[in-house]
């Protein structure tokens, strides 16, 4: 009875001070991958979300910014259940979500059904969210996969010399938007396209994958990230495997980079593109990479940030800055919010980002290759920097329609 | 066997006929045609490799599984958290001695003491009431689970793979002819065979404890009627508290296995209780052999699948779960 009276208080309590503050907090939901195949890569965003707290702060004016973070297991149903209660349950009035391609799509048509709320993209990147039939409210401040691949089919044409690739790749919207990316330029500048593999996300036994990849090939380009990565690599390499590879933007990235065991050494030369390159020598790079390293100890972090801990840092600079810009005003179905969100030139840590009339972001893009830095720790290198990237990848945006969304077997292998 | 084919002689045919053309398929030398039609032989040998391989492993886990089932009655859905604590006790082994093999031994021993553990301080506190087990363990496993996140993360294991075991030998299998008629052979991971090898002879040990020691017999009269055994003086409890070590030490094992040949991380667990049912289901709850047939199947399912028909290789597995279920209820090798 005591213990009973006592929780009351204690509850009563809690409920009395959430109304006394009530008045001075603005309420932001956070989704990451906290759970399943893409935890590592949920872990980190969640670091890059924490950076950019410590580097700006948590005051807008005299609010002060609350944060509810819940966890998703990258599947799309998950991250608009994660959604949904932050905003039913938790109260919340801007979103950071959500990290994983498949659940973009999924929280952009959720958005629609919230038109007076904010929605800022964490991370994900399937092109379809942002192209297809927008939802008035989701700005996206990270490029797509297909953007994220933009100089990596010329580079592996023009200067490795590859002619003939094939491509493995897990079986959703991101890595199909990759894969888009990819071959809409290796094939526009000759190469060819062989063969297509798509392999289940959470695909835990390659063993038959790799028996299937093709040897008449120059490079196998490799677009599997998470667990999936690791086992890939782990299975290559008891198969004695020795083609040359080619890395997507989760693939060649600190969270396969860093992970434990040797199979990662079989990716040291390895050719990819990213919205990142962690030997950047930019100023406003190394900053973003010591911030990041000071924020946690060495063992709860990667060596350096993993591009998923890249896009969440700008994604809340994009929301803290905007926000900062009006005062914290959220008024009127927070329209002048969503003026200055749209509006914003970040001068984000991976370069220069502005939004075009979809909400998408324009920004800048890296081809990279994987060298060891002498100590046992792998790094992406930065071969070529491609400023101003946007959503039609340079294409006429008639021309660009005509190719069809990203899928299993589009774009054809040819020029457009 | 014999008894078999005289009662069902057109099925006994057709058995006969299809372990024919799978023989063929893996010792010929495939005609230009075939290969044409359903790809290459090294394709498909690598394939059916794996899925044997990949049944060797489901076996480790199933068969502990399947034992604690037969004799207790208890459907332990924490199984799959043995599996990942095994694989992580392993991987923290391997790491800190470099040993192999010393990862297994321990994983085994430490596994088993918490089998020990949730019999004692769990399943008999319950004996004979399955709703509130199921709830329990479907408990336990989360808060194993949550437990296991927070004392490794969210990061990727691997067990180093010892060096001498690392990259592929050749088979005397002709996967090709070169166009100078020298013939090509199969190139296979050596770590893969060791492995199923190890489990082919767990497999082989476990039959023959059951079947030919008095532990096994004592373990048998049990599975068919508890009370009986009782009765007669066994004391029972005792043969609970070793099967359920025995059970779990074997899903370590298997931990170990898996943290070596593919990766461990949060939601393996799951997985592998998964697959662990699935296999049980088809095998026959609470047999062996039930679960070595199981094992095979899906394993060899998921594999040919995952070449063959990429797209639904998902759905491959639990399509032969429904048609075993909807055919043959009580699994394809259960005694009762």
């Amino acid at each position: 009875m005591l213990k009973g009276s006592l929780g009351l208080i204690a509850l009563s309590g809690l409920l009395m001070s959430g109304t006394a503050f009530a008045q001075e907090k603005i309420k932001v939901g956070v989704t990451a991958t906290l759970e399943g195949t893409y935890t590592v890569l949920g872990e980190d965003g969640i670091r890059g979300f924490q950076t950019a707290l410590n580097v700006l702060g948590k005051k807008v004016g005299d609010k002060e910014l609350e944060f509810v973070i819940a966890s998703t297991d990258a599947t799309p149903d998950s991250a608009v259940r994660a959604v949904r209660k932050l905003i039913e349950q938790d109260k919340v009035q801007i979103l950071l979500s959500p990290l994983s391609g498949d659940e973009g799509i999924a929280v952009k048509n959720f958005a629609k059904t919230h038109p007076e709320l904010t929605f800022i993209n964490a991370a994900s990147g399937a092109q379809e969210t942002t192209y297809v039939d927008p939802a008035p409210n989701f700005f996206r401040y990270n490029m797509d996969g297909a953007q994220w691949q933009v100089g990596l089919g010329k580079y592996a044409y023009d200067t490795k010399g590859y002619r003939k690739i094939a491509t493995v790749g897990e079986d959703y919207s991101f890595i199909y938007t990759q894969v888009f990316g990819l071959v809409l330029e290796f094939c526009g500048a000759g190469g060819q396209v062989t063969n297509r593999q798509w392999v289940p996300l959470g695909t835990k036994d390659f063993a038959s994958v790799i028996a299937a990849l093709p040897d008449d090939v120059d490079a196998i380009y490799l677009g599997l990230g998470g667990g999936d990565a690791v086992n890939f690599l782990n299975q290559y390499q008891q198969a004695g495997g020795k083609a040359h590879l080619m890395g997507g933007s989760i693939m060649i990235d600190q969270t396969i980079l860093s992970s434990k065991g040797n199979a990662k050494n079989a990716l040291i030369g390895t050719l990819a593109a990213s919205g990142q390159a962690d030997t950047w020598e930019d100023p406003g790079w190394q900053k973003f990479v010591k911030d990041y390293q000071d924020a946690f100890p060495p063992n709860k972090r990667f060596p350096s940030p993993s591009l998923l801990a890249t896009n969440y840092y700008g994604s809340t600079m994009a929301l803290i800055l905007a926000l900062r810009q009006v005062n914290g005003d959220l008024s009127d179905n927070q329209s002048k919010y969503k003026a200055a969100l749209a509006k914003i030139e970040l001068d984000a840590p991976n370069g220069k980002i502005k939004l075009d009339s979809n909400r998408q972001a324009i920004g800048t893009n890296f081809v990279t290759e994987v060298v060891d830095d002498g100590k046992g720790a792998l790094f992406s290198k930065v071969v070529k920097v491609i400023p101003n990237v946007n959503q039609t990848l340079g294409y006429d945006p008639a021309v660009f329609a005509k190719i069809g969304l990203p899928s299993r077997t589009v774009p054809e292998c040819k020029k457009y | 066997m014999t008894r078999f084919v005289e009662r069902h002689p057109a099925w006994a045919l057709i058995v006969i006929i299809a372990v024919a053309v799978v023989l063929w398929l893996i010792f010929a030398v495939w005609p230009p045609g075939l290969e044409d039609a359903i790809g290459r032989k090294r394709v498909f040998l690598n394939a059916v490799f794996n899925g044997i391989t990949l049944g060797g492993l489901y076996f480790l886990v199933a068969s502990g599984f399947t034992l604690i089932f037969g004799l207790m009655r208890n459907v332990n859905l924490a199984h799959g958290s043995l599996y990942l604590f095994g694989g992580y006790v392993g991987y923290a082994i391997s790491a800190s001695t470099g040993s192999w093999i010393l990862a297994f031994i321990v994983a085994f021993i430490l596994t088993a003491l918490v089998g020990i553990l949730l019999q004692v301080l769990v399943f008999r506190r319950m004996e004979g009431q399955d709703l509130r087990q199921t709830m329990v363990t479907i408990g336990l496993s989360i808060v194993f689970a949550d437990l296991m996140l927070w004392a490794c993360g969210g990061d990727f294991y691997q067990i180093q793979t010892p060096s001498w075991l690392i990259g592929p030998v050749e088979l005397p299998l002709i996967t090709a002819l070169k166009s100078s008629g020298e013939p090509v052979y199969l190139r296979y991971p050596l770590v893969r065979l060791v492995i199923f090898l190890a489990s082919v002879i767990i497999g082989i040990a476990m039959w023959l404890a059951l079947n030919r020691t008095r532990i096994g017999m004592i373990i048998r009269a049990g599975v068919d009627d508890r009370d009986i055994l009782a009765a007669t003086g066994v004391r029972i409890q005792i043969v609970f508290v070793l099967v359920f070590a025995l059970g779990a030490g074997l899903a370590g094992i298997a931990g170990v296995v898996g943290g070596t040949f593919q990766s461990l991380s949060p939601g393996e667990d799951i997985r592998f209780l998964l697959a662990s049912l699935v296999v049980v289901i088809v095998g026959g709850m609470g047999s062996i052999p039930g679960a070595a047939l199981g094992a095979l199947i899906i394993g060899l399912a998921e594999q040919l699948g995952s070449v063959y028909i990429p797209t639904y290789a998902i759905v491959v597995t639990f399509l032969i779960m429904v048609l075993v279920l909807a055919l043959r209820p009580q699994g394809l090798l259960a005694r009762r």
